[in-house]
């Protein structure tokens, strides 16, 4: 290709040349509707999480109405109604909010903490960083889900609990990326420079590390944000979220799934619901990894 | 097929509609080398590419012909021009390493390149093995078995030379064949490619940035700049430019000989314009006898003289014209100062390989010491050790009389702020995402030398106050380099180690950088520790040498008389090595370092067998205050022929052999 040269005038056929852009330009262009379609996704969820059901459905979530049992799709209700009458629709509007409370929490303060300990442990090296990877190797190897049924058995179940364990989850994974990309970064000059002035540590970290880090950081933050999300929706599913007849997703799932074959739309708008929103938020965070690459 | 060699004729290239190269013409004839030099961004590696066919994506000819050999190049259709690449061109790129095949044996690639190049497949282990015999690698048959990355870098650049020369090729394209290679090892691929052109009668065109190299190789040499061919012609051109271009980059080229007290460095002052369309001359802006009718119309490639073209509406002639006037020369400081750093039996190991084997080196108040050896001479190690970098070893460290401690953070605030660092590359040196501000405020901050101003620091280093917003990357090399020397010397130190700070920039920078070093030193008597491979920047700058090998020292004295000896076996083949006398050394391997023994006597040309491998060399005193640690009497030990008032010519064809 690079030695596509046009024997008579000496340059390259414009065609060929106008082509190669526009492939590249249709390669952008649908990573950039991609990444549309995905941000309109996740706004629909930020809506019904911000504005609540009560504005955008008429009908309350948790109000049961006996005749409406099993109500198929329809004008009356949108997206049918479940055992005991409930709206889907509102409910699943309604199960909007818990998630987008507790995945962008779990994930702030994964985050926070992980960098911390990922951003320390390779900037004063030692045995301190031994300590603290080998402690973070032992969280890992336990089994999430395990934990949290422990966690929630001892403390009792409620949306902080929920944040915790799926923070604590994530540390250690954020940690080890984290750590990974300053010890990159510790082996430049720039570092020794500082050190030869005489910064103090926590300066070197700080002022010197950490704005070279930044990338990794924003990256990590996009990727866990989905994954929190799924498991969000995964807790609640065991029945480790909130009290029974919230909304969740999870929950309404577990709860809906012995009616799967009389009433396939009770299980089916909650799947979709979280699968649309891990699906939209990881399509996000390969955007933001990209224009971070680029 | 006739043999008329390489023809280009007007050839124009652009990059994104930005043109970078604006018709160069030039013809090199079978069995000829041109070189071409200029510094970077010229446009050298794109004609280099060029003459192979290839351009990089984004890139585009606008116009112009490359015939080899009577055959239209750009005229091919991509199948006839990969043919006519694998059989007529050979490419050596400056990355030895990077241009072979990590997974593939040395032997597998050669013989690839040999079946490309339209050999039979059943002849290609054997025609294989004749090729890596014809650059010189020895033992062959073992080394055709062998991955790159188990070869030395001179060993990996002579097998990508013998997978060029595969298809016996009619053009041979060098675009910085040494760059990144050690001196010893650079003149033996200088030696491989005069003699290869002997043999090949193929037009050779050797891309470089260092003048030095291409006054010893090449027949004709064309200077490029902004993409334009200034002047061409014989070598010679070298020793007497007629382009104002030609004669600046020669001023701020060191020559080996040639001390900071003899003739100053001269930068060039401003930047190389980028790509795009200029009105007049090109070099206008920083010429100093550029008038209105330079900047208002381009001059012509035109002939003056003998076989020479220059592009010049007012061309020199003499070869005393320099346009820029020599400064005045000063008397050497030879007066003894009191010491400020003291080391006493370093030693540095890194596993089981001892980087530096129990050195001793003093440094004087305001004494440039310059430290050359090759790469893995332990130089770096040596400089780290005594910043506090690398603390780990035997020795003793003194500083201003007091013990200094080999940890960087166990040593008291007043005393780290005195002994500083300059980098080699100031790309990663300096923190990206730091404006300039902000790495010069901070040096002064922790360095407490805050009654100085960032904008005075940075004037103080010849940047203005403009570039203080911008962040590293936004700058460029030398400009870089000058912000990492500001912070070096924020805090006002006694002694600045200087780890090949101008190895990475352009010769025209390098002489602003180190007369910047040197002014320095002058106003505020900074002492340094200066450390280069390149003993003529090392001579033009030290008060006093430091030759290192494989972690020892062994030569010691003032500057002028290390290297105008008697001095050091080693010292004598570093010294012929860059003034670049092409001459083979026996490719002896390094054995072993004995306990006992001088560790160069295994590759010495003077050794005494029995002798030299068994005894510690003992320490001979040529001069006062030069030591030689050699066997031989200092009658006997080598001396450079020429002396500092007559520095050797650029261009080394008339005194060369046919060799």
């Amino acid at each position: 290709m690079s030695a596509g040269v046009d024997g008579q005038t000496g340059t390259r056929p414009a065609a060929a040349v106008g082509t190669e852009r526009l492939a590249g330009l249709a390669r952008g262009a649908r990573r950039d509707v991609v990444a549309a379609v995905a941000g309109a996704v996740v706004a629909v969820w930020v809506v019904a999480a911000v504005v609540g059901w009560r504005v955008l459905t008429p009908r309350d979530p948790a109000l049961q109405a006996p005749s409406d049992r099993f109500a198929r799709p329809g004008p009356e209700h949108w997206l049918g109604a479940d055992q005991f009458g409930r709206d889907v629709l509102a409910r699943v509007l309604a199960g909007a909010r818990p998630v987008l409370v507790v995945a962008p929490l779990a994930t702030v303060l994964a985050v926070i903490v992980g960098t911390v300990i990922g951003l320390s442990a390779a900037g004063l090296g030692g045995w301190y960083d031994g300590l603290v990877m080998r402690v973070l190797d032992a969280v890992t190897v336990f089994p999430s889900i395990i934990a949290a049924t422990l966690f929630a058995a001892l403390v009792g179940r409620s949306r902080l609990v929920l944040i915790l364990v799926i923070a604590a989850t994530f540390v250690p994974i954020v940690a080890r990326s984290v750590r990974a990309a300053t010890l990159v970064e510790c082996a430049k000059p720039y570092v020794e420079a500082a050190r030869l002035r005489g910064e103090p540590t926590w300066s070197l970290l700080v002022r010197e590390l950490l704005p070279n880090v930044r990338g990794t950081v924003l990256v990590e933050a996009t990727s866990r944000l989905g994954d929190a999300v799924f498991a969000a929706a995964t807790l609640s599913f065991l029945g480790l979220g909130e009290p029974p007849g919230s909304p969740e997703w999870g929950a309404t799932v577990s709860e809906n799934r012995v009616w799967l074959t009389v009433a396939p739309w009770t299980l089916l708008a909650p799947a979709l619901a979280i699968a649309s929103l891990v699906i939209a938020v990881a399509l996000l965070a390969d955007a933001v990894r990209r224009r971070i690459d680029a | 097929m006739t043999r008329t060699g390489l023809r280009v004729e007007g050839l124009r290239a652009a990059y994104g509609g930005e043109p970078v190269l604006h018709g160069v013409s030039f013809d090199v004839e079978p069995g000829e080398i041109l070189g071409l030099v200029g510094e970077s961004g010229c446009g050298k590696s794109t004609l280099g590419y060029l003459l192979a066919g290839e351009i990089a994506p984004g890139g585009q000819v606008l116009g112009g012909r490359i015939e080899l050999d009577g055959a239209d190049v750009l005229g091919l259709d991509p199948r006839a021009l990969r043919r006519w690449r694998s059989r007529e061109v050979g490419i050596v790129h400056q990355e030895a390493a990077a241009s072979l095949d990590p997974t593939m044996t040395v032997g597998a690639q050669v013989r690839t390149a040999l079946v490309n190049s339209g050999a039979p497949r059943s002849a290609s282990e054997e025609s294989a093995l004749g090729l890596l015999r014809r650059v010189h690698l020895p033992d062959a048959e073992t080394l055709a078995r062998r991955y790159p990355h188990q070869l030395s870098g001179g060993q990996q650049q002579r097998v990508v030379i013998a997978c060029a020369l595969a298809g016996n090729p009619r053009l041979l394209v060098l675009d910085e064949p040494t760059t990144g290679l050690d001196a010893s090892v650079q003149r033996e691929i200088l030696t491989l490619i005069l003699e290869l052109r002997a043999e090949l009668a193929a037009a050779v065109v050797l891309i470089s940035h260092d003048l030095g190299l291409v006054g010893q190789v090449c027949d004709r040499v064309g200077v490029l700049y902004a993409g334009r061919l200034v002047e061409l012609g014989h070598t010679q051109v070298l020793d007497a430019p007629a382009h104002p271009y030609t004669a600046a980059l020669l001023a701020s080229h060191p020559r080996l000989g040639e001390p900071r007290t003899v003739r100053r460095l001269t930068a060039i002052p401003g930047q190389a314009p980028g790509p795009g369309y200029t009105v007049g001359c090109a070099f206008a802006p920083r010429c100093p006898l550029a008038t209105a009718a330079c900047a208002a119309t381009e001059p012509g490639l035109d002939p003056v003289g003998q076989q020479r073209l220059v592009r010049c509406h007012f061309p020199l002639d003499g070869a005393s014209a320099t346009p820029v006037p020599a400064r005045p020369a000063q008397p050497a400081d030879t007066q003894a100062e009191p010491v400020l750093l003291e080391v006493r039996g370093l030693v540095r190991r890194y596993g089981r390989t001892v980087a530096v084997d129990h050195v001793d080196l003093a440094i004087g108040r305001g004494e440039v010491i310059g430290l050359v050896g090759e790469s893995g001479s332990g130089k770096t190690t040596l400089a780290r050790a005594l910043v506090g970098l690398c603390a780990r070893g035997k020795g003793e460290l003194r500083f201003q009389g007091g013990e200094l401690h080999p940890r960087l953070e166990r040593r008291a605030p007043a005393v780290r702020r005195q002994i500083q660092m300059v980098f080699q590359s100031p790309d990663t040196s300096l923190n990206p995402q730091h404006r300039v501000r902000r790495i010069l405020g901070r040096a002064l901050h922790t360095l407490r030398a805050r009654r100085v101003g960032v904008a005075e620091l940075a004037e103080r280093i010849g940047l203005g106050a403009d570039v203080l917003d911008s962040r590293p990357g936004q700058l460029s090399g030398g400009q870089k380099q000058r912000v990492a020397i500001g912070r070096g010397l924020a805090g006002e130190p006694a002694l600045v180690v200087c780890d090949e700070p101008v190895s990475a920039l352009d010769v025209s920078v390098q002489a602003g950088v180190l007369e910047l070093l040197a002014a320095q030193r002058d106003e505020h008597g900074t002492a340094y520790l200066f450390i280069s491979h390149d003993l003529a920047v090392v001579g033009y700058l030290a008060d006093r040498v430091v030759v290192m090998y494989r972690g020892a020292i062994l030569e010691d004295g003032p500057s002028a008389a290390v290297l105008a000896g008697p001095h050091h076996p080693y010292t004598a083949s570093l010294i012929a090595a860059s003034t670049g006398q092409p001459r083979r050394r026996p490719a002896r391997r390094h054995t072993a370092i004995g306990t006992a023994g001088c560790r160069f006597a295994p590759v010495c040309d003077y050794a005494v067998p029995g002798t030299c491998d068994r005894e510690p060399p003992p320490r001979r005193e040529p001069h006062l205050g030069h030591h030689v640690d050699c066997v031989l009497q200092v009658g006997e030990l080598p001396l450079w022929p020429h002396s500092s008032a007559n520095p050797i010519p650029l261009s080394a064809n008339q005194n060369r052999g046919a060799s």
